[in-house]
């Protein structure tokens, strides 16, 4: 809340002071403390930003040096699965969201069902996201010593003539980057259904319905943030670079 | 007391300390290891962050000790390179860059802005705990043999080419740095929404602007330094190579992303300085500071334009010539912002009535010895200078002046200035003046040679050196041990003043600001009732009119 507004009505902040029993000591209202709690969540997600930022500025420096080498390995990633884990993350988007307008409106089984599809959504990507490692793991492309080159095609030859050694050895660096932007995010995944897992079952026994959906609102801004973070994987990593320049 | 001292001390015949405050609101060490009063919080990072600076300091001095004869004697060029490592590493990361805002922050932000806590109490203690382990993972890699990367990790020397303890120097370099996230995070937030009724964004201490702009920086630059750490720490253990050129990667990247963050750091690391600055300058003058606006939107001119400065790391790595000159120009406008404080401060002082308390002298130190580490700064800014003076001395002299001459003594300022506040009790002030007098000219004699040797060409990180350049060396040794008097003296009357001090009353400055209007030290809640605010900052006329009716001596 602004000071000025504090300072010009002192009356009303002193009034809410007794009422709410969420408030905490050192706040003066409720207001106050639900909008230090979200700006909170709000700068912490900028620092996520600045966070994911590095191996972005990463990606864009390498994807200009070693287009032929992205574009192959972004050939070998499957574009239906990329395609079904966004939309299992969509979805989960719209499920958080049910379950925030649920804990506004005190519907304490709505919100139950709502996380609960969240927790299965978030799951099946991670579970998703573990087969597609597995098969790159079976392939030997995941970077380090035992990386192999064998697979790749050159991506604007139309037969199917091997790369040169060289060129193919950058689709390290992709897979690499691959491995830790799709990493982390899955790291950010899994704190999310552990956070989530903490969150039904405190909503079991009837908490965030009772007029203090703080909790929930700010997890509902987490679990978009790590949604659209995928949002800009997605494209960066299975789509551009499939057709490549002729 | 006689008009050349403005320290106004209760009697110390009926003076007693308060009853309930925040230190002996709770005994034993749960009381200590999981509260969540941001006061005791201070008090927790300032015992390790000094002890970190004890473990700098100890590296420093022995490799003043070894750079004493020009022959490589005393530790061979190995060990040397991991003295300067570890010290670079942990006073950057473990004692420069938390020991202002964690500390004097914690323990001045919510009582100056008239609030009883930060806005997230558990979130700074699991930021000082962050912090801690943090340091074990440094701690480990020192005791298990070192890490001799220099602070600055440079790849593909710290990924590929060497094998000491880089991975969990890195980690906790990593760790340490969502402290700083979860602190910055805190104080805006702080800063932003529990300032007491009244008071508005300009009616806050210049300390408060200057340690948003830190905050600032923490929120935006630390998460890039922490990804990088990630990186190199994988590109170890995995073998791949984002950063090593014979794998396609880039070692210039690495290079960018690091001071990406690590140029902002070195603005976390003056920046809280400047905000102590303000209030000690204004209250040893008995004015307003000068330009209140200037200065406030100075602090967060230094935090954008921190951002857009790190390339000038980078001159001699191969960078474009069109983007140094740009860098280059970008460098040098900090210089703008960075003068309008000097010159407030100067004009704030200026036909003011000027007392020389240990603060203030210690604010003169800060003043003077941060314009040359400034103006040099400016020197290495520009190319053809820079080019010249790269990764010599000249460089090494460059950023001590801001750092130790600025920095340290600004948290040795705000240290004088707040303990009675912190503790309830005064230091001895003969003592403590001379301590600044001593710290001042041990810093000078260990500093300024070294502006010379760079110039003459002496390198940095090199054990041996030719005979030539003895003298200088010698100096800058002798220097050192005046230097380590100068810190050592303040913590021994730091420690007596704990017991035998005298009792100081809640205003011994006769200073504004919130913090002097409560009993020191404060009640664990900070204020009984939360203060309306209704006068301006460094309003020296108010706080006359407020006194002058006030019974401070009964009997």
């Amino acid at each position: 809340m602004d000071s000025q507004v504090i300072a010009n009505d002192p009356e009303e902040t002193q009034s809410a002071h007794e009422h709410s029993p969420h408030l905490v000591h050192h706040y003066a209202t409720m207001d106050q403390q639900v909008e230090s709690a979200s700006f909170g969540m709000w700068i912490f997600l900028l620092t996520e930003i600045m966070f994911f930022g590095g191996m972005f500025m990463a990606y864009l420096l390498y994807r200009n040096w070693y287009y032929d080498a992205f574009v192959a390995g972004s050939n070998l990633l499957s574009i239906q699965f990329g395609t079904a884990m966004t939309t299992i993350l969509i979805v989960s988007s719209f499920t958080v969201a049910m379950g925030v307008f649920c804990s506004e409106t005190r519907n304490r089984k709505g919100l139950v069902a709502a996380l609960s599809l969240t927790l299965v959504l978030g799951i099946s990507f991670l579970c998703m996201k573990g087969t597609e490692w597995h098969g790159i793991y079976v392939e030997h492309h995941v970077p380090g010593p035992n990386f192999s080159i064998e697979t790749f095609v050159h991506p604007t030859d139309a037969r199917d003539v091997p790369m040169s050694p060289d060129a193919a050895q950058h689709t390290q660096i992709f897979f690499f980057l691959y491995f830790a932007l799709t990493g982390i995010h899955a790291l950010h995944m899994v704190i999310g259904c552990s956070v989530l897992i903490f969150l039904l079952i405190r909503a079991r026994q009837g908490a965030y319905t009772d007029g203090n959906p703080t909790m929930i609102h700010n997890f509902g801004l987490y679990w978009h943030f790590v949604d659209i973070v995928w949002i800009f994987l997605f494209p960066l990593l299975y789509l551009i670079s499939r057709h490549p320049l002729k | 007391m006689s008009s050349t001292s403005i320290i106004n001390l209760p009697n110390q015949q009926t003076a007693r300390m308060p009853k309930n405050h925040y230190l002996n609101s709770g005994y034993g060490l749960k009381s200590w290891a999981l509260t969540l009063d941001h006061k005791r919080i201070a008090i927790l990072y300032l015992l390790t962050t000094l002890f970190f600076f004890c473990i700098g300091g100890l590296m420093a001095a022995l490799m003043r000790l070894e750079l004493l004869t020009p022959a490589g004697d005393l530790v061979a060029s190995d060990t040397y390179n991991k003295l300067f490592s570890i010290h670079g590493i942990i006073m950057v990361f473990f004692f420069l860059v938390p020991i202002a805002p964690a500390v004097l922050g914690n323990f001045l932000i919510p009582i100056m802005i008239g609030a009883k806590d930060v806005a997230f109490p558990k979130l700074n203690l699991l930021s000082y705990y962050i912090f801690l382990i943090g340091g074990f993972f440094e701690l480990y890699s020192i005791i298990w043999g070192g890490v001799d990367t220099g602070w600055t990790f440079t790849t593909p020397l710290s990924t590929h080419y060497v094998n000491t303890n880089v991975i969990s120097a890195a980690m906790g370099i990593f760790i340490a740095g969502f402290s700083s996230i979860l602190t910055g995070l805190n104080f805006v937030v702080t800063i932003h929404r529990l300032r007491a009724p009244g008071m508005t964004w300009f009616r806050l201490p210049l300390f408060i602007w200057s340690y948003y702009a830190t905050a600032i920086i923490f929120i935006l630059a630390t998460p890039v330094i922490a990804i990088t750490m990630v990186l190199i720490a994988m590109e170890r253990v995995f073998g791949i190579g984002v950063f090593d050129p014979a794998l396609g990667g880039d070692p210039i990247l690495f290079q960018h992303l690091f001071w990406f963050y690590s140029h902002p750091a070195v603005y976390v690391m003056i920046l809280p300085g400047m905000g102590v600055m303000s209030e000690v300058v204004g209250c040893f003058s008995r004015k307003r500071v000068f330009g209140y606006t200037a200065v406030a939107f100075s602090s967060v001119a230094i935090a954008v334009f921190s951002f857009f400065v790190w390339a000038h790391h980078m001159f001699i790595m191969g960078i474009s010539n069109y983007s140094a000159l740009v860098f280059s120009l970008f460098s040098m406008l900090v210089a703008i912002p960075s003068a309008i404080k000097v010159f407030n401060w100067s004009a704030t002082m200026y036909k003011g009535s000027i007392t020389f308390e240990t603060p203030m002298l210690y604010a003169f130190s800060f003043i003077g010895l941060f314009t040359i580490g400034g103006l040099t700064g400016v020197m290495l800014a520009s190319l053809g200078m820079d080019i010249h003076m790269t990764e010599t001395y000249f460089v090494v002299a460059h950023f001590h002046y801001v750092m130790v001459g600025g920095m340290v003594s600004a948290v040795m300022c705000g240290l004088h200035f707040w303990w009675p506040k912190i503790t309830g009790r005064m230091y001895p002030e003969q003592l403590g003046k001379l301590a600044a007098s001593t710290l001042f000219i041990g810093f000078n004699l260990t500093f300024f040679p070294q502006f010379i040797l760079g110039y003459l060409g002496m390198p940095r990180r090199y054990h041996a050196y030719p005979a030539e350049f003895q003298v200088l060396n010698v100096m800058s040794t002798a220097g050192a041990s005046i230097l380590a008097i100068g810190y050592l003296l303040p913590a021994m009357y730091f420690l007596w003043s704990l017991k035998y001090g005298a009792i100081a009353g809640s205003n011994p400055w006769q200073a504004t600001g919130l913090e002097w209007q409560i009993q020191s030290p404060p009640l664990k809640d900070n204020f009984e009732e939360i203060p309306v605010v209704d006068f301006e900052a460094y309003d020296y006329e108010w706080l006359a009119n407020k006194t002058r009716h006030e019974v401070t001596n009964v009997g």
